[in-house]
């Protein structure tokens, strides 16, 4: 007769798995490490002076942020839900108007073809010393909005899929059709220390 | 003929305990995946601001984190409640800033320096001159790929 083989006790399994549970429970935090990604300017050499660039006015938007968190936008108060159209606005220039970026006609190889986009335009964001960092990353976050909506919709357009689902060589055609522009003002110190 | 037994003590079965080790190891693994382990003690207290357009930062290798807030109510009493920075896991001045990041930076394999992300990790009432400081030394650096730590903004 074959030996029975004794059942091992597992009965302590439970506490151990319990003691690793709390554990992780213990040294590890909710939050997701997410993000919105910039990318800074490199740095301007000590020796060069900060000169205005000479930008047309035209292919230029202005977003200033005050200290008390307004937004100003090409010199009109306007509230932070309508930034997204505007910036959209801004960077389609759909009815080539004068005052809105020149509009250049490009080769985007296919299947985009041949398109009129605004090259030059710049988003200038310019802020206070005390403007909230909330009220700073809204700005910044609509407008990168607006970018990700037009490129999504250039994507739908041409490739029938959304941006992220394209691979990379498709979304670097897209985004030179729509290149980020967003510059930040050189901080200037106004007097004081 | 049935018999009615009712002076007899039944005992209780025992009771089959034996997925529970599963069912224990089945939380831990979920926790396991959905959290993220902590990289340092908070010495500055924050909340993150809120976006909508976020990314996720893809390699912790290659993340290298500047938090900035007021201090904790341990530190208050030494630092006050001033914004402050925390590079790792201790109070720094916007100075040591540039020399921490080159430091980080040549510690890391050569192919990977250029991929190196800085997550900033501000609580949402900072003033931006803070901000911006810490931005120009980043900019001297040479660590221009940056991130914004936010959170998911649900409605606005």
């Amino acid at each position: 007769m074959a030996k029975k083989i004794p059942q091992i006790n597992a009965s302590s399994m439970a506490d151990i798995s319990f003691l690793l549970l709390i554990f992780f429970l213990v040294t590890t935090s909710m939050d997701v490490n997410q993000g919105l990604a910039r990318r800074l300017p490199p740095p301007i050499p000590p020796d060069q002076k900060i000169e205005d660039q000479d930008i047309n006015k035209r292919n230029l938007l202005i977003v200033k942020i005050n200290s008390q968190n307004q937004l100003m936008v090409q010199g009109k108060e306007l509230p932070i839900n309508q930034l997204r159209e505007e910036a959209k606005k801004f960077i389609l220039n759909a009815e080539d108007d004068a005052h809105l970026p020149k509009l250049v006609e490009e080769d985007f190889g296919a299947p985009i073809g041949v398109l009129k986009y605004t090259k030059d335009h710049v988003i200038s964001v310019q802020n206070d010393v005390d403007t909230q960092y909330q009220a700073y990353l809204d700005v910044q976050n609509e407008l990168v909005a607006a970018y990700n909506e037009l490129r999504n919709e250039c994507a739908r357009k041409y490739f029938h899929k959304a941006y992220a689902e394209l691979d990379e060589d498709q979304q670097k055609q897209v985004q030179k059709v729509y290149p980020q522009k967003i510059s930040e003002a050189e901080p200037k110190n106004y007097g004081g220390n | 003929m049935a018999k009615i037994r009712r002076n007899e003590k039944r005992e209780m079965p025992a009771l089959n305990t034996s997925s529970l080790p599963d069912i224990i190891f089945m939380l831990l693994f979920f926790f396991m995946s959905v959290t993220t382990m902590k990289e340092v003690t908070y010495k500055v207290q924050f909340t993150n601001p809120q976006a909508t357009e976020l990314t996720k930062l893809e390699k912790k290798t290659l993340v290298r984190y500047i938090y900035v807030g007021t201090p904790t109510a341990e530190f208050r009493k030494q630092y006050g409640a001033e914004t402050r920075i925390q590079l790792d896991d201790a109070f720094a001045d916007k100075k040591e800033i540039g020399d921490y990041i080159i430091n980080e930076r040549s510690a890391m394999n050569e192919q990977d320096q250029g991929l190196m992300t800085v997550s900033i990790k501000a609580d949402k009432e900072t003033r931006m001159g803070v901000i911006a400081d810490i931005k120009q030394e980043l900019r001297r650096a040479y660590a221009l790929k940056i991130s914004y730590a936010a959170t998911q903004r649900t409605s606005f």
